[in-house]
């Protein structure tokens, strides 16, 4: 059978790739942001996944105001990295995992969760940077990875509870499938940031600290604090931190800290970074 | 009833509910069409003609041709599609942040790594910095 062993939290913003892309990654500016992620590549290879099932948001690129879904799985054999404006990242195409994709989406449909099914989808930076920060420059991605995008751009994005009790759907699902397979849950996006409007710049780290504790250890009380509430303190873009949520869900009650990032800034934005274990 | 906005007192910061977005719709969707390298040709070529292909009011037009972000953002643009015009610029984001908040870039950037803007005082319009 598979099942979810691992959940990983990252920021994914798209400076960092551009830094990774442009090998800037040892400037001065730069270097504390990757330091931060030596011990989780180092995990990562020695606890290699088949699949990341990975959380993350659109940001006006696969989707317009055309179209808006609050949930949407990519169920496609492959997703092209997207030209966001200024070409594609030099990265690879990411490879789905069509089979388990399709049986979570039937699996969380039948439980209430009404997804929007993908079958065709380019991935912009909310999706590949976080790959980069994880496997580094490679010339193929060395899992499988299910797109799983989120609105958190037009509000309002669905609530952190609903994100939560969604993550417990996606594990049940994934728990129920044949194949033994080992799966990582990844939530993406945040911490504290606001791109927008005369209060741009705004970092809350007490807010972001106290948001990984009470991710770790008491998820179903995080669950239940108010879009406005991310929105006050983290800023209007840190209501991407709603998918962080997500992932928790998948995981076990108690889990283990494996490793805990947090760096401010990388351009506009706090890195916030995690990698959790089920505790045995 | 009308919808409940209690996100409407956060100082300098609009969010872009159902109100922004209807809008906002035709300037948001100019913006989408800059992800295509030839739109993005035919704009930098007559900025105007372009905007003219578009049933934008001319308030949104205007706000474009003159690269006021605060002021696309009030007539319904949103941050992740007006990306789109400081891209097609060779702009980056943290280039367009700081012209919102009326700081130089560099200003911006060294308030950055000094640890960024601080939410106290800056949580609820009215309150004491």
């Amino acid at each position: 059978m598979a099942h979810i062993s691992a959940g990983v939290t990252t920021s994914h913003i798209p400076a960092v790739g551009a830094a990774m892309d442009l090998g800037k990654t040892q400037e001065p500016y730069w270097a504390p942001v990757f330091k931060g992620y030596e011990v989780s590549r180092q995990w990562i290879a020695a606890n290699p996944p088949d699949v990341v099932f990975l959380v993350y948001n659109d940001h006006a690129t696969a989707f317009s105001l055309d179209l808006i879904p609050t949930f949407a799985i990519g169920c496609a054999d492959s997703f092209a990295p997207a030209d966001e404006g200024w070409g594609p990242r030099p990265v690879p195409v990411v490879q789905g995992h069509p089979d388990l994709a399709w049986h979570i989406a039937q699996s969380v449909i039948q439980s209430d969760f009404d997804l929007t099914i993908v079958n065709r989808m380019d991935v912009d930076h909310g999706l590949t940077v976080p790959l980069s920060l994880l496997f580094g420059q490679t010339p193929a991605w060395p899992c499988r990875v299910i797109p799983f995008a989120v609105n958190v751009v037009q509000f309002p994005p669905p609530s952190g509870n609903r994100c939560f009790q969604l993550g417990k759907a996606i594990r049940r699902a994934v728990e129920s499938f044949d194949e033994n397979l080992n799966v990582q849950i990844w939530g993406t996006g945040g911490m504290s940031h606001q791109l927008q409007g005369p209060r741009a710049g705004l970092i809350n780290k007490a807010f972001d600290q106290r948001f990984m504790d009470l991710l770790i250890d008491q998820p179903e009380v995080l669950a239940q604090m108010p879009h406005h509430e991310y929105m006050r303190e983290a800023g209007s873009e840190g209501i991407e931190l709603v998918m962080w949520l997500l992932m928790r869900g998948a995981l076990d009650a108690k889990v283990n800290t494996v490793h805990r990032f947090y760096h401010v800034p990388a351009s506009n934005t706090a890195v916030g970074h995690l990698v959790l274990e089920n505790a045995v | 009833m009308p919808l409940d906005k209690p996100y409407a007192d956060i100082p300098g910061t609009t969010i872009f509910d159902a109100e922004q977005s209807r809008k906002g719709y035709h300037l948001n969707m100019f913006c989408m069409s800059l992800m295509k390298a030839p739109n993005r040709e035919r704009f930098k070529a007559d900025e105007r003609a372009y905007l003219d292909e578009w049933p934008m009011t001319e308030a949104q037009k205007q706000a474009v041709l003159a690269r006021d972000y605060n002021a696309m953002i009030a007539v319904g643009g949103n941050i992740y599609f007006l990306a789109k015009i400081f891209s097609t610029d060779g702009k980056s984001f943290q280039h367009a942040a700081a012209s919102m908040t009326g700081m130089s870039q560099e200003d911006y950037a060294r308030m950055m790594i000094d640890g960024g803007r601080s939410p106290e005082g800056n949580r609820r319009r009215g309150e004491p910095k």
